[in-house]
């Protein structure tokens, strides 16, 4: 279990990036930070891995104080993946890349290779194993570096923003290596933008805005709530916004976060059947 | 002439062991808003370095065929030669930007070229309030937001006036009001006459200004249209693109036999085209 408690930080002591994040993540969760470019969910995550230390407040990991753990210490039960690959990816290969997580975590060569195959034919990059990082496009580097992070799969698992430059089939292929990982008992959290991608994939939903929590609790509550959408930058998704249309001609048409089955149901109830 | 023509053009990089682009054929003209797609690693970007350039003369590789820009060789004319030709904007702001101020950021290309100080000047102000970035001027961009930062990265590429603005993914790493702010921008321009290249995955986004998609898998392009004619087809499911969802309800829609006629593109679209059906 991690916890938070009012946490604070500040970059350069002038602007306070955090200023009193409490918040609890329990063993075998699965949850979506949201909020606008600048509200802290980056920094927040950070502090979960012990990257950044609290100027004010705790971390605690499984009951211990963060302040008396090393960064190594902390980083073998939370793995982050950075938002852009290239401030993680170091090495001439693939291959080097996500192997070299695996050894310094003690696995044998053997095991780390197995390993090593098998995520990234997870992750769609098969016959990438003897590429260059830096030959890649940015979405396949990307996938590199989370293949890094998952190949280890720590007990904690914190990803921000992993669905950049990632098309519907990769994004679908990365929530079903998540969910499985998240039913062998592994921790997700992941900080992003993509609405679709956490109404399909996560229960809970943490929104943030200036430093702060301004909501938590189920996906759907959090998502239909007017403030959030507002105050974290949303675009509402398109089919809440065909069914906001419907709704002026059509009252029948429910108020409430819309899946695209059910706006097709309704749209069959108008026009009388098929 | 067009304003790009790619001539069975195909290009693979050093140490790679397929190509990244197989004998692209296309014009693209001026005026129009081209939105480039498909799965990563399909060649987007690097169809989008050909353009200026950048591929084969910074990036080096094997090539065959040509790319004309503005009827210029891009194998034989400098890369410099393309600056003022395509401007490019690219999915990280912050590697971009590299002065102090939005007003330096602005000039530094025009200066490079040797555009003469008052001219750069009139730029620069024009710029300023093309883009809204009155506000930004006393910022450092490092204390801007990714969404002001590639603002001030689209006002440094237009200072070198491009006849097309070509934008690699500008906004994956926006918040979704700061993309959309951008992507305005983006429409904006191109209805002032730019011919607009934009490579995107979020279709949701963007279908609705484009006047052409392309499609790209593999290192080939497998589709090129309009945007309701391309986003209809099943190949989109197939090689797996983010079709609007309001399209991908009139798709389930048509499989069950209800036609909605046009194919729509955004969430409202879709909820004028179910109006219209109940008042035939």
């Amino acid at each position: 279990m991690i916890i938070l408690e009012d946490v604070h930080y500040s970059y350069d002591g002038v602007y306070t990036a955090l200023r009193g994040i409490s918040l609890q993540v329990d063993d075998g969760e699965r949850f979506a930070v949201i909020g606008a470019n600048g509200a802290g969910k980056t920094t927040m995550i950070k502090h979960m891995n012990g990257l950044l230390r609290p100027q004010k407040g705790r971390v605690i990991l499984d009951g211990q104080d963060t302040k008396f753990m090393s960064v190594a210490e902390i980083a073998r039960e939370v793995g982050l993946v950075f938002q852009n690959p290239d401030h993680q990816l170091f090495l001439d290969s693939v291959k080097k890349e996500v192997e070299f997580g695996l050894r310094n975590i003690g696995f044998t060569e053997s095991e780390a290779e197995q390993r090593r195959q098998k995520t990234l034919a997870s992750l769609g990059l098969e016959g990438f194993a003897e590429r260059s990082p830096f030959t890649l496009s940015g979405g396949e580097r990307k996938r590199v570096a989370l293949a890094s992070v998952l190949s280890t799969e720590p007990r904690f698992l914190a990803l921000d923003e992993p669905t950049i430059g990632q098309d519907a089939h990769q994004k679908n292929q990365l929530a079903q290596m998540l969910a499985e990982m998240n039913k062998r008992g592994r921790t997700v959290v992941v900080v992003t933008h993509d609405i679709e991608f956490v109404i399909e994939n996560f229960p809970r939903t943490v929104a943030m805005a200036d430093g702060q929590i301004i909501a938590d609790g189920s996906t759907s509550m959090v998502l239909s709530n007017d403030e959030v959408i507002e105050r974290c930058a949303l675009a509402p998704p398109q089919m809440t916004l065909a069914a906001r249309a419907l709704r002026n001609v059509f009252p029948e048409v429910g108020q409430r976060l819309t899946l695209l089955s059910e706006l097709e149901e309704t749209i069959i109830g108008i026009l009388g059947g098929a | 002439m067009a304003l790009i023509e790619f001539a069975d053009f195909s290009f693979k990089y050093l140490g790679a062991d397929s190509l990244a682009l197989k004998r692209i054929k296309l014009t693209i003209d001026e005026g129009e808003y081209v939105v480039i797609t498909g799965p990563s690693g399909c060649g987007k970007t690097t169809f989008c370095r050909a353009i200026n350039a950048l591929v084969p003369q910074f990036h080096r590789g094997y090539v065959a065929g040509n790319v004309y820009t503005d009827g210029k060789n891009t194998r034989e004319n400098e890369v410099a030669t393309f600056a003022s030709v395509a401007g490019l904007v690219f999915q990280n702001p912050e590697n971009q930007l590299v002065t102090l101020d939005v007003e330096k950021e602005i000039a530094f290309g025009p200066e490079n070229l040797g555009v003469a100080p008052n001219e750069i000047r009139r730029r620069v102000e024009e710029l300023i309030e093309l883009l809204d970035l009155e506000e930004l001027r006393e910022k450092h961009p490092h204390e801007m937001s990714g969404g002001e930062q590639q603002r001030v990265a689209i006002a440094a590429t237009l200072a070198l006036k491009p006849k097309v603005l070509v934008a690699d993914e500008p906004t994956s790493n926006l918040d979704p009001q700061s993309a959309e702010a951008i992507l305005k921008i983006i429409a904006h321009l191109n209805k002032r006459g730019m011919a607009v290249v934009l490579v995107e995955h979020r279709l949701d986004l963007v279908a609705k200004d484009a006047s052409r998609i392309i499609l790209m898998n593999k290192g080939r392009i497998v589709a090129d249209g309009n945007p309701r004619e391309i986003l209809a087809m099943d190949l989109c499911e197939e090689i797996g693109v983010g079709v609007p969802k309001a399209t991908q309800v009139y798709k389930r829609l048509r499989t069950r036999g209800v036609e909605l006629g046009t194919v729509p593109l955004t969430g409202v679209e879709l909820a004028e085209l179910v109006q219209e059906a109940t008042s035939r």
